[in-house]
């Protein structure tokens, strides 16, 4: 058999510079993210477990106490914080530096998938070939999420807070187009089975040398607005040191309350409406935890 | 990606990329030794597993633009949520060179999708700056277009 030279072999450029231009890509949005002073990224690999209304509620307390604060969603096909930070239908300034991103009433710079589609009850889709979408569609919302952190104009914020749509391949995705990330916050349930689903995300993480996960247990507990009986929602408690989370600490923990999904789903995130409920208390213990490491400060 | 001539063990130099509309793709590789010249062909599936890692076979004869895969791959986008500039001028970034359009220019502007004609714009007035033109008329747009492989724009 012949002997042909490998890829390796050639040192020779072929004008075709594909991998130029992905490393151009990379450098782009590494030129991006620097002066913005924490990334965080706020996940769990389980879907409904609150991330969303978690991270704009996040926002919302980050931003009152002066911060300048950052949302991107990462979840392309079920965006949902534009609308739970209010700027559904805003424009999006347009020039060669990049895309302005969109102001919440709140003071929350927003970039969502919910902002560049025309009828918000249609699923996103992309255009040609109608055929093997399955062999390059990944590629495709894995680029397009590199424009939403890269190609917008985020400017010198304090934090930027990234929304990880469900599925630990997600995360995987994101944690290898970023060139650092300084905290992930793995939302939980009392649930077993989203317990089990954010074991992996946890593993995936420390895997992945991420220095600092919290965790964040939401619908922890039932509060009655009627009576304040607090009542456990999950039948499934288990003793610290039973949970399948090892060394992870507890960042934050979230009572349920009704109002906290409505109220966010109307664009008007509970902690800024309500600040004296239970709920609203417990989500600005977590924004002080993690102003704190925007800070520097406790770990 | 490299072709390489086996006959003459050279790594072929990349020539020209036409992309002809129907979602297929052509690029011409030549053999700097034997002058062979050489097209691969791209199925529209071949050519979208390319093209959605933002990326353009042969290089990019103008810079990425902001949002650009974004943009050129959706379907359904909205179709003002990009403010386009007033003036029919996009930003000159310095440039000493001043790219007027004429109306017409600005009329055939008017008919790209709003969705993409900030981007449009830009790749327009920054082709023209390069090449010392000071005015964008269609003539000259029919020619950029040409030179950038701008279907469709």
């Amino acid at each position: 058999m012949r002997k042909i030279r490998t890829y390796q072999d050639v040192s020779h450029s072929t004008e075709s510079e594909l991998l130029e231009q992905v490393i151009e890509q990379q450098e782009r949005l590494a030129d991006r993210l620097s002066p913005i002073k924490c990334l965080v990224a706020i996940a769990s690999g389980k879907g409904g477990v609150g991330k969303s209304a978690i991270t704009a509620n996040l926002a919302v307390g980050l931003a009152s106490r002066g911060f300048k604060v950052g949302a991107a969603d990462a979840d392309l096909n079920g965006p949902s914080l534009g609308r739970m930070l209010n700027v559904s239908g805003a424009t999006l300034g347009d020039s060669a530096d990049g895309v302005a991103p969109a102001k919440s009433p709140t003071g929350v710079s927003v970039m969502s998938m919910e902002l560049l589609q025309s009828e918000a009850d249609a699923p996103l889709q992309w255009r040609e070939p109608s055929l093997g979408g399955f062999i390059w569609q990944s590629s495709l919302e894995t680029g397009v999420l590199r424009e939403f952190l890269g190609d917008v104009a985020w400017g010198d914020l304090d934090v930027l807070l990234i929304d990880i749509p469900p599925g630990t391949d997600k995360i995987k995705r994101l944690l290898e187009l970023l060139p650092s990330l300084d905290l992930m916050l793995l939302v939980t349930t009392p649930s077993e089975t989203t317990r089990f689903v954010v074991a992996k995300s946890i593993r995936l993480a420390q895997e992945a040398r991420i220095e600092n996960i919290g965790l964040v247990e939401n619908m922890e507990s039932h509060v009655c607005p009627s009576c304040g009986h607090v009542s456990k929602l999950f039948g499934t408690e288990a003793n610290e040191e039973e949970l399948p989370y090892g060394t992870v600490s507890l960042w934050g923990s979230i009572p349920f309350d009704p109002r906290l999904g409505a109220s966010t789903d109307e664009g008007r995130p509970l902690i800024s409406t309500d600040p004296t409920a239970a709920v609203s208390i417990a989500l600005q213990a977590l924004v002080e935890r993690v102003s704190e490491h925007i800070n520097g400060g406790a770990q | 990606m490299k072709f390489l001539c086996i006959s003459c063990d050279t790594v072929m130099d990349f020539v020209e990329r036409q992309i002809p509309g129907d979602g297929t793709l052509a690029a011409v590789f030549e053999c700097g030794s034997c002058n062979k010249e050489v097209a691969m062909l791209t199925n529209p599936m071949e050519t979208q597993l390319v093209s959605s890692m933002g990326v353009k076979i042969g290089g990019r004869e103008v810079p990425a633009q902001p949002m650009e895969l974004s943009r050129t791959s959706m379907e359904g986008g909205k179709a003002e949520v990009f403010e386009v500039p007033e003036s029919g001028l996009p930003e000159h970034q310095g440039h000493p060179l001043s790219v007027t359009w004429t109306p017409e220019a600005v009329g055939r502007l008017d008919n790209v999708p709003s969705f993409v004609r900030g981007m449009v714009k830009r790749i327009y007035t920054d082709w023209a700056q390069q090449n010392g033109i000071s005015e964008m008329n269609p003539v000259i747009m029919d020619r950029a277009r040409t030179e950038l492989g701008l279907e469709g724009m």
